[in-house]
This record gives C-alpha cells, structure tokens and sequence, in this order.
C-alpha cells in the first residue's frame, strides 16, 4: 500500500515473516541451549563488579551506621528513598505491559511481556533494598509485618511507610506469581527439547508436569485473565502508594492530590524507558529482530512520548496550582526548586523528561534505533532526577528557614546507587540465559496461520 | 507386574483446522474421557470440546472478599481492642486509612488462591510421572503438532474402535500409551529411614539455625550496638570520674525545672511561723484535696482523720488529726509534717506537688471543722 493512511481493519501481523513453530523453539531456546560467548561473560564482569562495589558500600554502612550517608538533617530521606522510588517505578512497566495491555488485547505486548515482567521482577527486588537498608538495622525489618511479637505490639496502618510494605510486597508475589505462571507451558516446552538430564530433571519439576491439554488451557486462560484484572489495580495501586509516602506528608512541595496519577505516569515513562533500553540489546544480540519488531519498539516510543507529555503535564500543574492555592510557602518551594539551589537537579529532570521524549513525534526518530535508545537513556536520567528534586529539595527548605541545609551525597551514596544498578543488571544477564527471554507460547499463538481460520463459524 | 496396562491411543494432526475439526468429531461421536493437547490455547477449542466454562473466577472473587474480611476483623482487633494506640489524633477505627492495606490483602490473597486451586486442584499438579510424559506424542505436542488423547477409562473405549476411529478423523501416527511399570508398581517411600533422615538434619539444621540467630548472633557486634551504647546507666561505676560515680551531684543552687525549692527541711516550727496556704477555699479545691486525701493518707489516718487505721495494726496508728494540737497548728506546721514526714510517718513530698498538698490541707481543715462546728457554722 503506498498511501500514507494504513488500513485499520485488518489486522497487522506482530511477528515478522512466518516463521515455523519449530524454529520459534530453537531461536527462543538457544541461548539456554548454548554456551555463552565472551561478550556475556565481559557483561556480566562489569555488573557484578558494580554489584560488588554497592556491596562493600552497603557492608560498611551496616556496620558503622547510616553516619557514611548523605542523610542529615533536615534531609533524612536521600539516596535511599530517592532509589527506591526511582527503582519501584521501573518495575512498572512490566506488569503495565503483561496485564493492562492483555487486557486491552493489544497483541505486540505478547513478544516483550516476559521480558518486561523479568525485569519488574528484579527492579521491585532492587527497590526493596532500599527502604529496608533506610532504617539502618535491616535486621529489624521484621517488625513492619503484624506478627504477636514479644511487645504485643502491632504496626501502624495509618502509616502510608506501611502501605508500602504491604503493597510493595503485595506486587512483587503477584507479579513473581504471573510471571511463574507464564512459564509453566514454556518450562515444558523446554523439558521436551533438551538432551541433559539435569536441565531435564529441573524443567520436570519447574513445569509441573504441563501436558499443553486444553482442559488444562483452558482454565489456565481463565486464571490468566483474571491475574491480569487483579495485576491491573494493583499496579496502579502500588506507585499510588508510593506517592502516598510524600503526599500524606504536610511538607510543601509534597502535599498535593495530584500525586498519585503524577507518580503512576512517571513510574509507566520510565519503565517504559527501561525497557526499551534493554529490548534494543536483546533482540540484536539474539537475532530476535523479526519477534520484538520495530513496530513494537515504535508502539512503545508512542507510550513514551504520551507518559512523558503527561509528567510535563504535572510538572506545569504543580506550579498552577502553587501559585493559585496562594499559599505562601507553597509558592516558595516551586519556584526555589526552579531557580533555587537544586534548579540544576530540575532543569535535568524538565528537559529530559519533558523536552527530549517531545521528538517521538517524529515518526523517523521513532523508528531509529540509536535515536530512541539515547532518548530512553535521558528519560531513565531524568526521571531520577525527578525523584532526587521532589525528595530534597522539599526537605532541604521547609517551613523553618532556620534549619534550612543543603544535602550532598557522600561516595558510600553514590556506590550503592551504583551496586543498585549491578544487581538489577546482573539479575537481568542470568535471566537471559536461564531462561526463555520471549514467551515462546505467546509468540507461537500469533504467529500468523497458528490460529484456526474459522471457516464454519 | 510384567503386562503393560493401556492408558490410551494418541493421535496428532498438522494444522489447527484440522484439530478443531478432529476435536468436533470426537467430542460428536460421545467420548468422554478424552483431551486435546496443543503448543498453545488454539480459540475455538473450547467450544470444539463443549467445554463448561472455568469456575476458577469464583473461586477468585470467594478467596479475595474473605481475606478482605478476615483482615478488617484481624485490623479491627489489633488497633481497637488489643492495643489501642492513638495516632496522629486519629479515631482507633480509622477506616479511610486502612484501605490500602485490605486492598492489597484482597489482591495478593485471591491471586495465590486462584493460582494455587488451579495449579493444585483443577489440574492435580505437580504430577511428572503422567503415562504421556517422555511420549514422542508430548514431545510433538508441546513443539509444533497438535494432538488428540482417548483414554481407555472412556466407556466407549474399545481398542480395534479407537484405532480405526483415530484414523477416519485423519490423525497421524496413531499410538497407544501404556503406564510405566515404575509408575504402576510406585510404592510410597515417604517412611525410608534416608527420608526420616534427611528430615531430622533439615529439622535440626533449621531450629540450630534459629537458635544461633536469636540467641547468639544478635548479640555480637554490630548487631549488639543498639543495646550496648557507650553510655553510661544509673548506679554504674565511672572509669572516669575520681570518685567512682557515673551519677552526678548537681551544681550548687541548681533548682528542677518546675519545682520549687523547700527551705524549711528539718524546721517544722520555721515553717510553721513563715509559710501560708496560697489556696482559696474554693470547692475545686477541696475536691481536689478529698481526691488526694482519700488516696494518700486515708489508709492510715482513716477517711475522717480520726486516726482509725485500715492496716489492722500492721502500722502503728497515727493519732486523730482533730486534736487540740493539731486544730492550733497553722496550714504552714502541717506542710512540714507532709514534707519532712514526722517520726513514724513518712515524708510526702514526692507523691504530692505542691498544689496539691496545700489543698490536702485545705481539707483537712474542712474534716477538723465538721467535727468541732462553731456556733456561727449552723447559721
Ligand atoms: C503510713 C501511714 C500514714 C500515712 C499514709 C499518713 N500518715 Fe500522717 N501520721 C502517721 C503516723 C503514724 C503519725 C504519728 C507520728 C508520730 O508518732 O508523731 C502521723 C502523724 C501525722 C500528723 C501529725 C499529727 C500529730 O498529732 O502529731 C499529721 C498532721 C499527719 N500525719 C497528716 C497526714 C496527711 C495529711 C497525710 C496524707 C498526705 C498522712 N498524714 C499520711 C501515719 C501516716
């Protein structure tokens, strides 16, 4: 068709070509069938370096205190909190991709659902990290689940530090649930393939005995279904939450009703980010460019560009609603975090999250692929920056101008932040080669001609 | 046992038309105990089979709504009845608040339900040990062939039938799958000694664990530092003061925040001359100084003052407070006795502030009064 207008009714196919469901198998098993190469194992040097460099940093503040961190007064929420929210928000984009767009029956998630939902698994495993590090004896943790401990004392559920616990430990089960359940038929996939006995013997196990019947499909479909409507409140939920911790707060700056819609946009933006980072290694290191297309990494910058115009939505709002609340203080705080001592924190967090993802409107940088990686990397920036702006600035100048300071980050910070990065990405590198990376099921079930042509009905 | 029982015949064809159609026959010709296996959910299949719809939403919406109304009992219980704790000013049954918490349980218990019911009790797994498992039938079906299975539990099932049935719908390698006789002759090795074994280590492996953990680790460094601060606590022996106390005496006219100083100790006629009850006979102050009265020295004065001791001589009774000499001491000569206490009667000073002991006065004045009325005091 060489007219501009594409043809809405009929359906375009997901997957490149038509491969044949045999070679689906093979492609999406050879990295567990193979050795891996050299590159791999440079990969995953440098991650765990980086994982082990966070460790040392995390070891010795356990032991001599939280004293080795930037957090001080007035600013006792730094680095960790800063992490933790930036880390849960990557985890959004998984269970957004497996369920909301199940549900909205968008066929293009089906390549890159298990991938996304991998990596919601490890970057809610990152954040959890970091609130539990916070409190400094991590091996006191314990105490925020109600248990008839020897205090018979129960915890606060007023808290909204609370709501975290349970919502963020909520998430992390159902989506390690739907992703394990997404795994089962691929588990027997591979049992029926391989030539070890070992890896034979662990995908016995791990696929439960999966014999791909439709009595067992059938509910099977069903509990899928109705995972994804659980999956979809949830997710909403749990960045709501999030954004609780600041908004049930009266600290000005943070107390403000447009946070959770504002969190929720912000978390799905740089998820989406993240994962579109990771998807243009993948698929080019894997041969995968005819499962995840550019079709699929084009529908993605287009959930980019919208979050993104919506976050640049609420940064304007906040300053709307700052200066018609006429709250004195209020007014303060924004235009200090504009042109006070963070501004260079906020013009970061403004071009990257706002001006830079604006270029998606053009069709060609949607669809060139260093172009859209280099601006998925600045979003992953600025929506760090985002959660460093809203987190310090507002505590650095509160009511008080007396207890006013200035937060700087200590070394001990900045290498957790990085040993963050490691073990997410050191996760990532084993998840590639342990396990399929695509849904070989749910590729098989759209590759064109696997479904019945319903001739009769 | 040598002879091989018959699970049943399997049967696979090439396209997903073709198993739809396949599924149609079999499902039309009466079979019962028969099953489709295919590498993916093929739509259609289900209404091929004349398969009932799931039940597992039900089983969803039943696991969901009672977590969510075991927590709100568990919640209401915890915040209201068995530990009330005031937060923030908010009511004990702060409902708005707890939303998050119970919609988060309602998630995450519905969703294990779901999962586990189905995994559990509608496919009857973990089962690895199924006659079709290890097949060249499963090994094409999970790939890329889609296949019929009758079982010869099916009433209908007769082996010549089957056979000739399977191929007039059009399946390929038509096959019969007989059961292991592993998986036949299973005995239950559940009560092995290895088995017991293995299951004490782990028991002891678990409870040693624990047991160090609580008991030990936690009271090394550094997990020890919060309880074990350098700091010093009440009657500890001082490293470095010269005389050996970690407790300080205070600086010389060092005067309590709240408290004011009492010059008298040890001179109750001093004070007797100099001091003077602040208090105006109100009734809020006899109310207050009853209260006190009641609670302080009735037990040994009695509710009256007339000395009639509750503590059946485990005390020695203290004489009536309305007695000559008492009626003539001044507000000031009683304050003494409270303060300092006198002979057998111990000092008050620490369980009375000062208001306090002033209207303890007061109404002892007003007991001393009711019994020895002036004539005035009937007008
Ligand atoms: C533990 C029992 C006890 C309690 C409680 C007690 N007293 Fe006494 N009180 C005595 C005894 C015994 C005496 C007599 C002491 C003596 O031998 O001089 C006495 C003496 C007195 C006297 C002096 C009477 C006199 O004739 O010398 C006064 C006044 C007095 N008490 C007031 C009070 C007041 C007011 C309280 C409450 C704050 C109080 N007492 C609580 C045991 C008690």
């Amino acid at each position: 068709m060489s007219s501009s207008v594409p043809d809405y009714s009929k359906n375009v196919s997901v997957i490149e070509g038509k491969p044949s469901l045999r070679s689906i198998d093979d492609l999406i098993s050879k990295p567990l069938d193979t050795k891996p190469d050299k590159k791999y194992y440079i990969a995953l040097a440098v991650t765990t370096t980086m994982l082990m460099i966070g460790a040392i940093a995390l070891l010795a503040s356990f032991y001599y205190g939280t004293g080795l961190w930037g957090n001080n007064n007035p600013v006792g929420w730094g680095f960790p909190i800063v992490n933790f929210v930036f880390w849960v928000g990557i985890g959004h984009a998984g269970t957004l991709i497996s369920a909301i767009l199940f549900l909205l029956r968008q066929k293009w998630r089906n390549g890159i659902a298990r991938f996304a939902e991998g990596m919601t698994i490890f970057a809610v495993m990152t954040a959890g990290i970091f609130p539990a590090i916070h409190v400094g004896r991590p091996w006191l943790d314990g105490y925020l689940f109600p248990y008839p401990n020897q205090h018979s004392l129960w915890v606060n559920f007023n808290s909204p530090l609370l709501w975290d616990v349970f919502a963020v430990s909520t998430y992390f089960t159902v989506s390690f649930i739907f992703w394990y359940v997404g795994l089962i038929p691929d588990f027997a996939i591979l049992r029926d393939r391989t030539k070890s006995k070992i890896k034979k013997t662990i995908y016995s196990i791990t696929s439960l005995g999966w014999r791909g019947s439709n009595r067992h499909w059938q509910h099977y479909e069903m509990v899928y279904l109705v995972l994804a409507g659980f999956a979809t409140p949830l997710v909403l939920s749990v960045h709501t939450i999030v954004s609780f911790d600041f908004a049930v707060a009266i600290l000005p700056g943070w107390h403000s009703t447009i946070f959770p819609p504002y969190f929720v946009a912000g978390a799905v933006f740089s998820g989406f980010a993240m994962v579109q980072n990771v998807l243009i290694f993948i698929r080019k290191i894997f041969n995968y460019e005819h499962i995840i297309t550019i079709d699929t990494l084009e529908k993605m910058n287009k959930v980019i560009l919208l979050t993104g115009s919506l976050v640049g939505y609420a940064y304007a709002m906040e300053f709307f609603i700052a200066w018609y609340s006429g709250v004195q203080i209020e007014q303060f705080t924004f235009v200090n975090r504009a042109f006070g001592p963070y501004a260079w924190a906020y013009w970061i967090m403004v071009s990257c999250n706002v001006l830079f993802p604006q270029l998606f409107w053009i069709k060609k940088i949607r669809r060139t692929i260093p172009l859209m990686f280099i601006i998925a990397v600045l979003v992953n920036v600025g929506m760090w920056f985002e959660r460093y702006v809203i987190t310090v600035s507002s505590l650095a100048r509160d009511y008080l101008p007396s207890s006013w300071a200035y937060f700087t980050p200590t070394l001990t910070d900045l290498s957790i932040l990085l040993g963050s990065f490691g073990f997410f990405f050191t996760f990532l590198l084993l998840f590639t080669k342990t396990l399929p990376v695509v849904s070989i099921v749910e590729v098989k079930a759209v590759v064109e001609g696997s479904q019945p042509s319903h001739k009769d009905h | 046992m040598d002879e091989k029982i018959l699970y049943g015949y399997t049967g696979l064809f090439d396209t997903p038309d073709e198993i739809i159609e396949a599924a149609e026959k079999t499902a039309a010709e009466g079979f019962q105990k028969y099953d489709v296996h295919t590498p993916y959910p093929v739509h259609g299949m289900d209404a091929a089979m004349k398969l009932k719809p799931s039940k597992l939403p039900y089983i969803a919406l039943a696991v969901g709504l009672s977590a969510l109304f075991v927590m709100f009992i568990f919640m209401y219980w915890m915040t209201t009845i068995d530990y009330p704790v005031i937060v923030g000013g908010k009511p004990f049954f702060s409902f708005p608040a707890w939303v998050p918490v119970l919609f988060e349980i309602t998630v995450l218990s519905a969703s294990i339900g779901t999962v586990v019911t189905m995994i559990a009790i509608f496919f009857k797994f973990p089962n690895i040990s199924h006659p079709l498992h290890d097949t060249d039938f499963i090994r094409s079906v999970t790939s890329d062939k889609y296949g019929i299975s009758i079982e010869a539990e099916d009433p209908k099932f007769d082996e010549e039938y089957v056979r000739s049935f399977l191929a007039s719908i059009g399946a390929k390698s038509i096959t019969a799958i007989y059961w292991d006789n592993d998986e036949v002759n299973f005995k239950n090795t559940v009560l092995q000694p290895k088995f017991i074994t293995f299951l004490i280590v782990v028991a002891l492996a678990v409870s040693g664990t624990t047991y160090f953990t609580l008991n030990k680790l936690m009271f090394m460094v550094p997990f020890n530092w919060m309880r074990e601060q350098s700091k010093y606590i009440p009657q500890e022996v001082s490293t470095f003061f010269s005389d050996g106390f970690s407790m300080r005496v205070p600086v010389k006219g060092t005067v309590a925040r709240g408290n004011m100083p009492y010059r008298y100790a040890g001179d109750p006629d001093a004070a007797g001359k100099e001091l003077i009850n602040p208090l105006a006979i109100t009734e809020k102050n006899l109310e207050l100084g009853k209260k006190k009265f009641d609670i302080y020295c009735s037990p040994c004065h009695g509710y009256f003052g007339k000395g009639d001791s509750r503590l059946r001589g485990q005390f020695p009774n203290p004489p009536s407070l309305h007695s000559e000499k008492v009626r003539n001491w001044s507000d000031g000569r009683i304050y003494a006795v409270l303060m300092d206490g006198q002979n057998v009667m111990p000092s008050y000073a620490s369980q009375l502030n000062r208001n306090e002991r002033w209207a303890v006065i007061l109404y002892v004045r007003a007991l001393q009064r009711s019994l020895n009325a002036k004539e005035s005091d009937l007008k």
